[in-house]
Parts: structure tokens; sequence; C-alpha cells
């Protein structure tokens, strides 16, 4: 019997008057909803229930999924007009010029279809020709997704017509009641706009002006015043000198404003008759291990005080004066040694130095003038610095005192830059009138009332004079991406001008520098030279001051050097992805600052860095302490820091106007104090530990000598080739032959004597370590940003690393010496686990590697989908598309150049970079694929700027003439360490090179036959 | 497809006629008038709209013919001279001044007068209807001899059924018996099959191999979207362009000459033309509904798009982008450059674009796989002739492969690398 039972869900069921229970029974809400609800007065009305609802819901998804089985439409949308100059598929280059207050470069940019994607070297351009590692960068900064769209007010985005009309009024209201103006600009060096400055002060007589460089060189603006009566700095011709000696100088870094490696790699590669090559000599005495000790020939480690002291007894030296100082006898016996090299080098020595001690800058001019130097040029100075730092102490106490009472401010950012920065903000605060031009919403812009948007210098148009006589063109090479504009255009309005900047730019230049040619012709070449230059004559005495040098005294603590990083420099592009991810040269640190420290000093303060089972490493957090300034910053043990100093780099720790991604690192800008990167701290560990990505963590050879070959100028003068870069020979049959003889090889041999065939050739003698080649390989190939957890994880995906090597002795040569004289398996053991770490003052070579392009490649046999394979042009080839991602070729390279996609890099939030923004991804290549997770990748010797040449020829219908090949790294390298080009050509500088005696192959010895070759570095010891 | 041409041309043929008459009576000669205006006049005026200059039809009623005269020889003079009529249309025209023509002779005015003058009389209407129902006749005859043919065949079977009938009583009567087949019981096919292990592991075989060849003949078409031919914004007709006026490809995709990218051309380059072309008077294709509206109305869109104001002949600076359909889609990871095929290599458009001076609605004419690609490079040989680049390399690798003349594929065109990067 079936069950009759009934149950009853609630007692409404058990009343049959009730309509209650059928209601519920059809309707999920008995109870009529909110009239408001979603504010839609006619859903409740609606037939539509939830249940139809969820029918047509997922009818669409269902047919959403259908059709999403098509192919996508893709559209084209062709100009409605397209301009003259511009076919689609075709780069156009435009000269101009970077200059933003710390860089200063004359650059080319490419743009395809009216986009800016790349930074080219201008090698026409008389100075400042080549692009250092931020310079490549600097295109993406244009497509920052953080920038500025627009003026605002208080945070309120305004039209450029309020502004302009609130600010004049302002402007009229303080000028009226008399009150001081300040408009604060970095040093702009160029001429149209001091024009324009004077113009808007003339109808404004309250404006004052004052220069502000974030990283000051007052110092040697105020001594090369006092000795030559200008305030400017010299220039210098590194190119000419045959004796270096730098003090504290890191020229190879931005010391002065940089730029001086092209002429100083120029000097560094043996030349001359067999047997009597000549290159110059580098002493190098400093604090941090830097680029320029890094390159030295000798590198002296010593502290700020005894380094006055060595200006001093080189003075005397060279004087045959006596200034007695508490030197070592060590460092005594050095400094007579390089007053004797000095001399023997009469116009070929220089003497610089980047202490911000004015005694110390004047010890270096009157160095330079008894030396009769002729690498110094004091007539073509240059005004790149003018900033002084006192009237910007005066300011910040002005403001606070309410003498001054508007502030104007133009690519400045002192609330992050100044030392006593919270002392500007307050008086910031109490301005009547606060305006900063900026591009970012940075420290300073929010605490201004006015923030004018500007443009980045790819949408501006200037002028720089780069020293006397050099003047170069800056012009926009896109229309503004946002609404953003000039101060210069600003000031022009304000003072009542109706000429726009570039008509100003043009009036000027025809007016004053021109001379009758043709505006339009230094547009396009993006500088002028006119003969213009100063006659300075020197007038110092320096007697007195060395009596100071001699004196000073070294106080209790830790000297504290400040500097800038290679990649971040004064932080102005912290919000630069590419910037934040380039490896530091010395450090190979990214993404971070840090407190570099001395082994000694390290234990002796209980500082340590400890490697992670996954190699990643740690290091102990430190407490610097500056008066009542406390700064905590990581630890890295750096070999060739001198004991007793500790550095860290500026321009980390930005928060504002930065993604989240990029705030990275400790802000060192407080303990700038009265603009001296020198300053005496105590340093205290704390028990935090922090976690560095590092993307090298061995840092010796261990005497593999096969890695990096090096030898002395005076074996390579007097000995064979054969002696210090032999071939490595193996036994056949008994008898030992060349590893590279046919007879050695397992390979069939390929001929390549048809075509071309392209070689790439890394001299480490003229490589300084720069890394401007690595930004130049991201740009041009699309390489993505991981982020700083993936290359803790060793996944970075820079197609070209520069290694960093340090000896374990004190030279090379020791380590190769060291590792013969091993004997037995117990003593191979312990004598290799020392050799693992750095001497305290190692030398250091630096070693760019990409993939080798082997002719014998491993990688490519052991791919199960044949996705490598070899052209007959001798590049490697790496199909995307087919690759399966097996990574067995990875594991079969012996080099580790192979980078692996982990991820799907773009256009995911988990990798918020520049390839996750619509803006960020203006900057690709269109060339070249942006590859996809799951694909392994590598240096493809740039095969689309190969192809280009070769299809462009074909095109024409001519030979291809040297020079016209190059790679991305090859057309960066400032210092031609780097040369590409056709080996079938045997005219071919690379041909030549291929045959140069210095000529190696990285392991040469497992017989890949690589098409990358290197030369052997020669140091002169 | 005669009679629609022979329609269209009835107006002229009818123009011919009163010519043959007109010439005898030295009336003014429409024909010649008709390409002295086509040749001088047209680029700047229009019939019955105004274009750059005025519309002419009937421009003879409105001015003295002395005073054309003079103003075509050379209207410059005139205006300057101060004629009130001369000043009045300058000034009209917002200062444009009209070429002189001082080559042509009061006859060739009045030549062109005539042909402005003349209204074509209208189309008779019955030479329209005259021809429609004489097209089915090959049809008709088909039909009949199957039906025929039918019968036949229909009669043939009764007979036979009939005979077969007759024969089966004529053996009755007779008494002959017919033995029947004793039907004996064997098992069914499909019982017989099942039971055959061989035959069913050969069908499973068949079934599997030929399921395979199915999916794997699925599975590679997808991508390929050969003879795509996707509805575009403004139904722009290659056939027209390219084939009835014959414009050369590389005329609007210039940049297929220089540059990887053909090049959609930008609608600046559509208005060199289209500035005085604003209806279309060619051929119609009633049955699709490319009537001469459906096509003139298309050029408007293009007015519409670039900003272009007709009554004022002038843009109005608002323009609408056109969103083309993009029909042939290389992946991103495959570099092709039309500059090489085009210029270097000297290959016709229609070799991979196929006939597209047919094409009323442009579609994908080649499957664009790699395969394609490569069989093309595999037999097309190299152009080599006055290019410089390939003098010394042509002479060494065709001596090492020893061929006159080498392929694309032997010049490295197989290598992954050439397209992939």
């Amino acid at each position: 019997m079936p069950n009759q039972k009934k149950y009853w869900k609630s007692e409404v069921e058990l009343n049959d008057q009730s309509t209650l229970a059928d209601d519920l029974a059809q309707k999920e809400f008995v109870q009529k909803l909110p009239e408001d609800l979603l504010g839609n007065t006619e859903l409740p009305e609606s037939d539509t229930s939830r249940r139809d609802f969820l029918k047509y819901m997922g009818f669409s998804t269902a047919a959403a999924t259908l059709a999403a089985c098509e192919g996508p439409i893709n559209t084209s949308i062709p100009y409605v007009v397209q301009p003259e100059q511009i076919i689609p598929g075709i780069a156009n280059y435009y000269a101009t010029t970077l200059i933003d207050g710390f860089d200063t470069a004359s650059i080319l940019i490419k743009t395809r279809e009216g986009r800016p994607i790349k930074v080219e070297n201008n090698p026409d351009a008389p100075v400042n020709n080549v692009a250092n590692a931020r310079v490549q960068a600097s295109v993406l900064s244009l497509y920052d997704s953080m920038r500025v769209q627009g003026p605002m007010q208080a945070g309120v985005d305004v039209s450029w017509d309020t502004l302009e009309a609130n600010v004049a009024q302002q402007l009229m209201m303080l000028a009226e009641k008399g009150e001081e103006v300040a408009l604060i600009t970095p040093s702009l060096a160029s001429p149209t706009t001091n024009q324009i400055i004077k113009d808007f002060q003339a109808k404004f007589s309250n404006i004052s002006h004052h220069v502000y460089d974030a990283l000051s060189e007052t110092a040697a603006l105020n001594a090369f015043e006092k000795a030559y009566g200008k305030r400017a700095l010299p220039s210098y011709d590194f190119s000419k000198a045959s004796c270096i000696v730098s003090v504290d100088a890191d020229f190879l870094g931005d010391w002065q404003g940089g730029g001086y490696d092209t002429g100083y790699a120029k000097t560094r590669v043996p030349k001359g008759k067999k047997g009597k090559a000549e290159m110059s000599k580098h002493y190098q005495f400093e604090s941090n291990m830097t680029l320029s000790g890094a390159n030295a020939d000798f590198r002296i480690p010593t502290t700020a005080t005894e380094q006055q002291f060595v200006l001093a007894a080189l003075y005397g030296a060279l004087t045959n004066k006596s200034y007695p100082t508490s030197l070592s006898k060590a460092l005594k016996a050095k400094v007579s040694e390089i007053a004797t090299a000095l001399k023997a080098a009469g116009k070929g020595a220089v003497v610089v130095t980047g202490l911000q001690n004015e005694d110390a800058q004047r010890a270096a001019l009157a160095i330079n003038e008894l030396l009769g130097s002729d690498v110094m040029d004091v007539r073509q100075n240059t005004s790149l610095r003018q900033g002084d730092a006192s009237q910007i102490n005066q300011l910040v106490n002005d403001l606070n005192s309410g003498k001054v009472k508007g502030v104007i401010m133009a690519g400045v950012n002192p609330a992050y830059t100044l030392p006593n920065a919270d002392a500007f903000i307050a008086g910031l605060k109490k301005a009547d009138l606060s305006l900063s031009f900026s591009m970012k919403n940075d420290e300073t812009a929010v605490h201004c009332q006015w923030v004018a948007a500007t443009p980045h210098y790819l949408e501006s148009w200037g002028d720089v004079e780069m020293k006397m006589g050099h003047y170069a063109l800056m012009q926009p090479t896109i229309r503004p991406l946002f609404d953003t504009k000039q101060f210069q255009e600003v000031l022009l309005k304000l003072s009542g001008s109706s000429q726009s900047y570039d008509d100003a730019i043009k009036a000027y230049w025809n007016a004053n520098i021109l001379g009758g040619v043709s505006f339009n012709e230094a547009l396009h070449d993006g500088f002028y030279v006119t003969t213009n230059s100063n006659r300075l004559g020197y007038r110092d005495n320096v007697d007195a001051l060395m009596q100071r040098l001699i004196r000073a005294k070294s106080k209790a603590g830790l000297e504290l050097h400040l500097y800038t990083k290679t990649g971040i420099g004064d932080g102005q592009q912290a919000n630069n992805p590419w910037l934040q991810e380039f490896p530091d040269p010395i450090s190979r640190v990214t993404w971070d600052n840090y407190l570099t420290v001395s082994k000694a000093d390290a234990e002796a303060l209980g500082l340590n860095n400890v490697s992670q089972s996954d190699g990643a490493l740690d290091g102990s957090i430190a407490e610097i302490k500056l008066n009542d300034i406390v700064v905590k910053a990581p630890v890295l043990i750096q070999p060739g820091q001198a004991v007793g100093t500790v550095g860290l780099a500026l321009g980390y720790g930005k928060t504002a106007g930065m993604k989240s991604e990029m705030q990275v690192g400790t802000n060192a800008y407080p303990l700038y104090q009265n603009f001296n990167p020198v300053q005496t701290v105590t340093v205290t560990a704390t028990s935090d530990m922090h976690e560095f990505a590092c993307t090298q963590l061995q840092n010796t050879l261990m005497g593999r000598g096969e890695i990096v070959r090096e030898t002395s100028l005076e074996i390579f003068n007097t000995k064979d080739a054969k002696y210090w870069n032999s071939m490595t020979q193996v036994s056949r049959d008994h008898e030992e032959i060349d590893v590279t003889s046919a007879d050695a090889d397992m390979w069939q041999a390929f001929d390549r004597s048809i075509g071309h065939h392209f070689n790439l050739s890394i001299d480490l003698n003229s490589c300084t370590g720069c890394g401007a080649c690595v930004i130049a390989c991201h740009a041009e190939n699309n390489v993505p940003v991981v982020g700083k957890q993936e290359i803790r994880k060793s996944r970075d995906m820079h197609w070209l690393r520069i290694d960093r090597y340090y000896s374990s002795q004190d030279t090379f040569e020791g380590d190769l010496e060291t590792v013969e004289n091993i004997s037995g398996l117990g003593d191979s053991l312990s004598t290799f686990n020392k050799m693992e770490d750095p001497s305290a003052n190692p030398q250091v070579t630096f070693q760019p590697v990409m993939c080798q392009h082997c002719n014998h490649a491993p990688c490519e046999t052991v791919c199960p989908v044949a996705a490598s394979s070899h052209g007959r042009q001798g590049q490697n080839h790496m199909a995307y598309n087919r690759c399966v991602g097996t990574r067995y070729c990875a594991n079969n390279c012996p080099y580790k150049v192979r980078r692996f996609n982990w991820f799907l890099y773009n256009k995911n939030d988990e990798f918020d970079y520049h390839m996750n923004d619509d803006l960020g991804r203006m900057v690709l290549n269109p060339d070249v694929v942006v590859r996809s997770r799951g694909v392994m990748e590598k240096c493809s010797m740039c095969i689309q700027m190969t192809q280009k040449t070769i299809l462009d020829a074909k095109l024409e219908g001519r030979e291809i003439k040297d020079g016209e090949f190059q790679t991305a790294c090859s057309s960066a390298c400032g210092t031609g360490a780097l040369a590409f080009g056709d080996i079938n050509d045997k005219d071919s500088e690379v041909a030549h090179l291929k045959e140069d005696n210095r000529m190696y192959h990285l392991l040469e010895s497992i017989g890949t036959k690589p098409n990358v070759m290197y030369q052997v570095k020669v140091r002169n010891t | 497809m005669f009679k629609d041409s022979f329609l269209a041309h009835l107006p002229l043929l009818l123009l011919t006629l009163c010519f043959s008459f007109a010439v005898n009576a030295q009336e003014p000669d429409i024909q010649k008038g008709k390409s002295l205006f086509n040749a001088n006049c047209a680029a700047c005026h229009k019939l019955k709209k105004r274009a750059v200059g005025p519309a002419l039809a009937g421009v003879s009623a409105k001015y003295d013919k002395e005073w054309l005269y003079s103003w075509i020889k050379n209207s410059t003079a005139m205006v300057k001279s101060g004629d009130a009529q001369a000043v009045a249309i300058y000034e009209e025209y917002n200062g444009s001044v009209m070429t002189s023509f001082p080559q042509l002779s009061n006859e060739d005015i009045d030549n062109i007068l005539a042909y402005t003058d003349y209204t074509p009389p209208a189309p008779a209407a019955t030479a329209m209807s005259a021809a429609a129902p004489a097209e089915s006749g090959g049809g008709f005859t088909n039909d009949l001899i199957l039906a025929v043919l039918m019968l036949v065949l229909a009669a043939l079977v009764t007979m036979l059924f009939l005979v077969n009938k007759t024969l089966n009583k004529i053996a009755a009567a007779n008494g002959v018996e017919i033995i029947k087949k004793e039907k004996r019981k064997r098992t069914p096919l499909w019982k017989a099959y099942a039971q055959n292990p061989f035959l069913v592991f050969v069908t499973v075989i068949f079934l599997l191999l030929s399921s395979a060849y199915v999916g794997y003949s699925y599975l590679m078409q997808v991508g390929i979207d050969q003879g795509y031919m996707p509805i575009q914004p403004i139904h722009y007709s290659h056939k027209i362009h390219s084939g009835d006026n014959q414009i050369e490809c590389k005329y609007c995709h210039s940049s297929a000459r220089v540059s990887k990218h053909s090049g959609i051309p930008s609608l600046n380059v559509c208005m060199n033309c289209h500035m005085n072309i604003a209806e279309y008077n060619g051929e119609e294709d009633l049955e699709k509904g490319y009537t001469k509206e459906f096509y003139t109305n298309e050029i408007k869109k293009l007015y519409k798009a670039v900003g272009w104001d007709e009554s004022t002949q002038s843009y109005t600076g608002e323009t609408e982008p056109v969103k083309w359909v993009r029909i042939h889609n290389l992946p991103d990871f495959v570099y092709f450059n039309h500059a090489q095929h085009v210029s270097v290599a000297g290959i016709d458009c229609q070799k991979c674009h196929g006939p597209v001076e047919e094409m009323e609605i442009m579609y994908q004419h080649s499957s664009l796989t790699m395969g394609w690609c490569i069989n093309c490079h595999r037999e097309t040989n190299i152009n080599v002739k006055d290019n410089g680049y390939y003098t010394k390399i042509h002479e060494e690798l065709s001596k090492k492969y020893g061929v006159d003349k080498l392929t694309a594929a032997q010049m490295g065109g197989l290598e992954c690398g050439k397209c992939h990067y």
C-alpha cells in the first residue's frame, strides 16, 4: 500500500484558506520586493521570473560558447588621411635629445606607425651620443600608466585655461604684494628656456629662479669657479688619456653626468705594433665597488679621508713639496708610483675626483693644470650641472619662514630627493601658490595646489647646450598621449607671449646659434656645433687647501658612501619595470637597493648573507643611524668594499605615483645631508632578514680560465699568443691535437662559405659592464619582465646577461696558479671550497653572455619537435610556435642562455608590468613575437634586424656593406665592445676580429663551434 | 548578358543614329562633344550636379554663346576685366579659377554645349518587356525527352510483368508445375558477419582509420579561413575598381611595394578619384541587388567616413575611420613581407590573392597554410634579374647545387627562422 502520509512543511499548509502555501510553491518571495531595487521600477511588474532569467542566461552562455568556436573577427582601421612619412610596417627615425636633470644624451628614436619603440645611439652627434641603460629604457617611461593625464587642482581634474588663469591671477597678486615666488628647475642647460625664464622674470619681478639638482655637484662647480672664474664643469675626453687616476670618481657611471665610457674604452684596447702594443693605465681609489673600479687596472679601496690625503700626497709628489699624511706605507708607495706614471704620461695624464669637497675638487684641477692634461678641457666646459646646494637649503628656510610665498616647480621632486624633505613639505604647505609641472603624481605633486601635467621628453620640444658650442635639439616623436603642456609653453603664456615653445626655439636658434644654417637641418641631425669656447685662465692658489686636506680627520663610525645605481639612477624612472629588473652590473641584484658592506665589517657587526637551499640569497637587515635619522636597509656583503665604509644607493623607496610592484627598496635621500654623499653613520644589525633577487650567485670563476681569458699587457707584448691564449688540446691516437681541428670533431662539417655568416665579437677589454645592451635587447625583443619573486627563483628572462666575476686571489692569475698547484683530491676539495669566496679586493671582469649560436648546437639535437634548428647564416633559430616546452634544450645548453616562459607574462594581472596594460604594450616591437606560456626563448641574434638588412638590400638591388648588419646589443654598445657582422665578407671588421690573436670561444673544448667569440682581456698591470 | 549590355547601350545607339543625320546638317556633333567633355571638362564638371564647378546641363541657355566662348577660352581675363557674370561665378565658387582652354575652337565648344544640352530620350519601355519569356526553351526540350523516356520505360516494365503473368497462366493451364525452391534455414547475414572475427576486425580497423582520417582532416582545417568572405562596412567592389576600371592593385595598396604590409588604403586615396566620382554609372546586377543606387549609396558611406560635404565640395573635418574586416590574417608568429614578394620576386598579386579583379566581394583565395607557403618556395625560382644583391650568392650557390636557377628554398627559404621570429 502506497504511503499516504503527508508531510507538512509549515503549519500554514494546514490552513486551507491561506494561499500562502501555493504562493510559496510558485514564487521565491511572497512579499513584494522593494520598488526601488536597482532603481528599476519596471522590474517587479516584469513577467520574467528568476527561472526564466536562468534559462536565458544558460542559453546565452551556451550560444556565446558555441559562437566562440568561430575565429575572432579582426578589424583593420586605416588612416583617414595617411601622413606622408608614415608607411605601415616601415620604421621612421627621429633625432632628439634626452635631458632630465640627471642624464643627457643625443639619441635617435625608432618609431613604428607613429609609436616610439626604441632608443638608438646617434653616432653622428659629437658629444653624449651614447644612450646608457636608463636612456635606453626611457622609451618605456613614455607609456607609464601612472602618468598624470591632465592638469589638476588639489587632485581634481581641471582645464588648462582654469589652471593658467588662476596661476596668472595668483602670480599677479603676489607680485603686487612684492612676495617672492621661487621657480625651481633642474639644470636645464637650455638656451631658449633660459631666455623664456628671463622674460618671465621680466614680467613678474618677484620670481627667483633656483636650479636644483637632486644629485649635487656643488663642490665641483664651486671649485671650477674658484679656479677659472666661471661656474661650470670641465669636459673630459678620455680617448686622449694614457694614465687615468680617479679618486672616488665613478666616471664610467654617473660622475658629473656620465657619458665618458665611449672615450675611455678607446684607450683600453691594446693597439700598436706587435710587441709594442699600448693601452691606457687606470688607477682607482674608491670606497664602494663601482664600474670604474671594476674596470681599473689597479683598484685601491680607501676611505674618503684617505682619498683626501691621496690627492694632497699626489700633488706633493708632483711638485716635490711635502704634505705629511697619515697614509699607510703601502698607500704612500702606491701614490709615488702613480705620481711617476702621471709624470711619464704628461699630457695624456688626468686626475679626476668625485669627492664632494671643494678642496679635493680644486686639488684635482690643480694637478691637471700642473700636468698640462689634454684630457681635461676647460674651454669647452659644460653647464649640465648648475645646481647650488646652499640656494636650495636657503629656499627651504625661506619657505618655512614665509619669505617665499609661492613655488613653481618643473621636473623636480624635492619632497622625495631632498634630505630635509619634511621641512620642504611643511614649507610648501605654507605657500600661497604651489604648482608642480610633473609627469607623475609624485611626492611633491601630491602636496601642491596645482599639478600641471607635463609631456614625456619624447613628446616635447627642447634644446640643450651639451658643452660650449655643442647644441642639441629635442623634438616630439609622437603626439602628446595625454592633455599635457610643457612648462616653457605655460611660462610663455603667463609672460603674455603668443608664441609656442617650438616657435620660440626656432626663433632663438635662428637669431643666436645657427648663423644662417637651416633650422630644419639642425633638427634633422639633432645637434649643431659652433666654434664657441671660453678662454679661461687658471688662477688658483692651492697650497692652503692642501694643508686643509691633510688635516682631514676620520670620525668614529662607518663612512657611508651614497651612490646611484646603473639601473635606477636618481630614481626618476623608478616606475620603469625594465630598470627595476635590470641586474646591477656589480652586485647582480635586481629590484633592490642594499647596504654594501665589506666582509670584515660585516663579521664585526654581525651582519650576514645566507644562501637558501634553492640558491636564493637572503641578507640581514641593518639599521643605519645618522644623528636622529634612521634608515633600514638589507645588507649585501660586497667584495672590494673599503673596510670602514658602507655604500647605499639613492633612488629607491619611492612610493608616490608608483605601481605597487615597483615600490621596492629603501629611500636613502634622508641620509644625503648637506648634499654630501659621504656621511658618518652607525650601523647596527637587526634580527630580520631580507630576501634578495639576484641573477648571479656565483662570484668567482674557481680558476676556470677557459671562461674568461685574461693576461697582462707585458705578457701580451712579450709572449706568443699560444702562451696566453692557448687552444685546448685533446688526445687522439696518443697525440695532442687542437680541439678545434677537424680530427677532433664528431660532427659533419657544413659549408657556410656561401652567403652571409654572422658572427658577434665581444671584446672583454672595452666592455665596461654598463648594461645598455641588456636594456636594448629587452626593448628590441619584447623580453618580458617577470618580477622579483620569479627572479629569486632564477626564472629571469634576460636574453643577454653580463656575468661579473671576482678573483678569489688578488688577481685572476693568482687563481689560475692556485688551481695548477692543487695536488690530490683532498687538496682540490678544500682549495676549491676556498676559491668560492672572492678576495677582499678582487679583480673584476664582465662577460656579456647571450646565445652563442653554436654551429654544432647541443640544444638543437635534443629537441623532440625540431623547434630549434640551425640556419645557414649561423643563427640558431627558435620556432616558438613549434616549441612544446620540454626544456630539454635548456638542460643541454652549456652556456645556460635559454629562457623558459613559466607563465603568461602579458595580459596577466599576476605580472602587472608594462605588458599588462594597453599603454605599456605600445612599446612592443611589432616585428618580434610576444611569446606565450610554456615556450622556450633565447637570443635570436636579432634575426629580425639581419633579415631587415637583407630584405632592404634585395629591395634596393645592391650588395650589403660592412656595418649594415647590427644586433640590438651591438648597436647599443657605445664602447665598441660588441661588434657584429658577416665573416664571409673578408674585409669586414668582424672577419678581422675573428682572425685576431686575442680571439677565443667560450668553452671551446666542448666543440660547440659558437658564432659568438670573445677577445682576451688584457690588463695593464 | 547580351541583353543587358544591349539595353545599356540603346540610348547611345539612338544617339549615334541622330548624329549620322546631324553631321549632314552641319549641326554640332554630340558624340564629339561628349569625348571633348570627358577629356577637358569632366574633371571638374558634371552634367546635372555641382562638383568643383557648376553643373553644365543646359548651360547654353543661361549664358550668351559669345560670352561662353570667351569664358571657356580665358576665364581669368574675364574676371579681371570685371565682367559682372564672370565675377559672380568667381565669387560663388570661392575664388577658384577655372582652367583656361585656349586650344578649344568655337566649333569644339559648340559640340561640347550640344552634348551638355542633349537630353537622352527615355529608353523605350517596349524593348524591355519584349525579350523576357524567350528564355526557358532549352529546359523545356530536355524535360520532354526525359518524360518520354520515362513513359517508354514504364511501358516496358508493364509489358514484362504482363508477359510473365501470361506465361504463368499458360503453364498452369498446361499443367506444368513450377517448382518453387524450398527455403533452407540459413543464418542471417548480420549474424554470420558478427560470428566472423576476421571481418569484424577488418571493419573495426577500417572504421577507426576512417574516423581518424575524418577527425584529422577536420582538425587540420581549424583556423584555415580559405573562402572567408565577410561583410564589409562599405561594399567595396574589387571587380569594379580592379576589373572594370583596370586600376592597378598597387595604386591603392601602395605600401606593398616597399613594406611588409600591403596596407589598406587610407581614405584620402579613395578621394583622389571619388572627389569627382560621386555616383555609380556602370553595370548593374539586379539579381543580387547591386543597382546603381546601391553603389552610389556606398560612395556616400565613403563621403560620410572621410567627412566630405558634397554640396559645398569641401571637407567638414568630421571623420569616422572605416573598420574594415580583415580577411587575410596570418598568425602573429609568422613574418610575411609583401615588398619581397611583390617588388623583389615580381610575383603577381593574383598568385596568392586569386582573381581579385573578378571579386565583387573580396574573399580569401588561398589557404595561407605553411604547407602552401613552403610549396611555393620549393617551386619558385628567385628573380635575380638586375638585382645586385643576388649576383654573387646566386652564382656561388647555383654552382654548389648544380642548377641554373635557384629556388627560394635553395636560397634558404625553408629555414624556420626566415619566417618565425
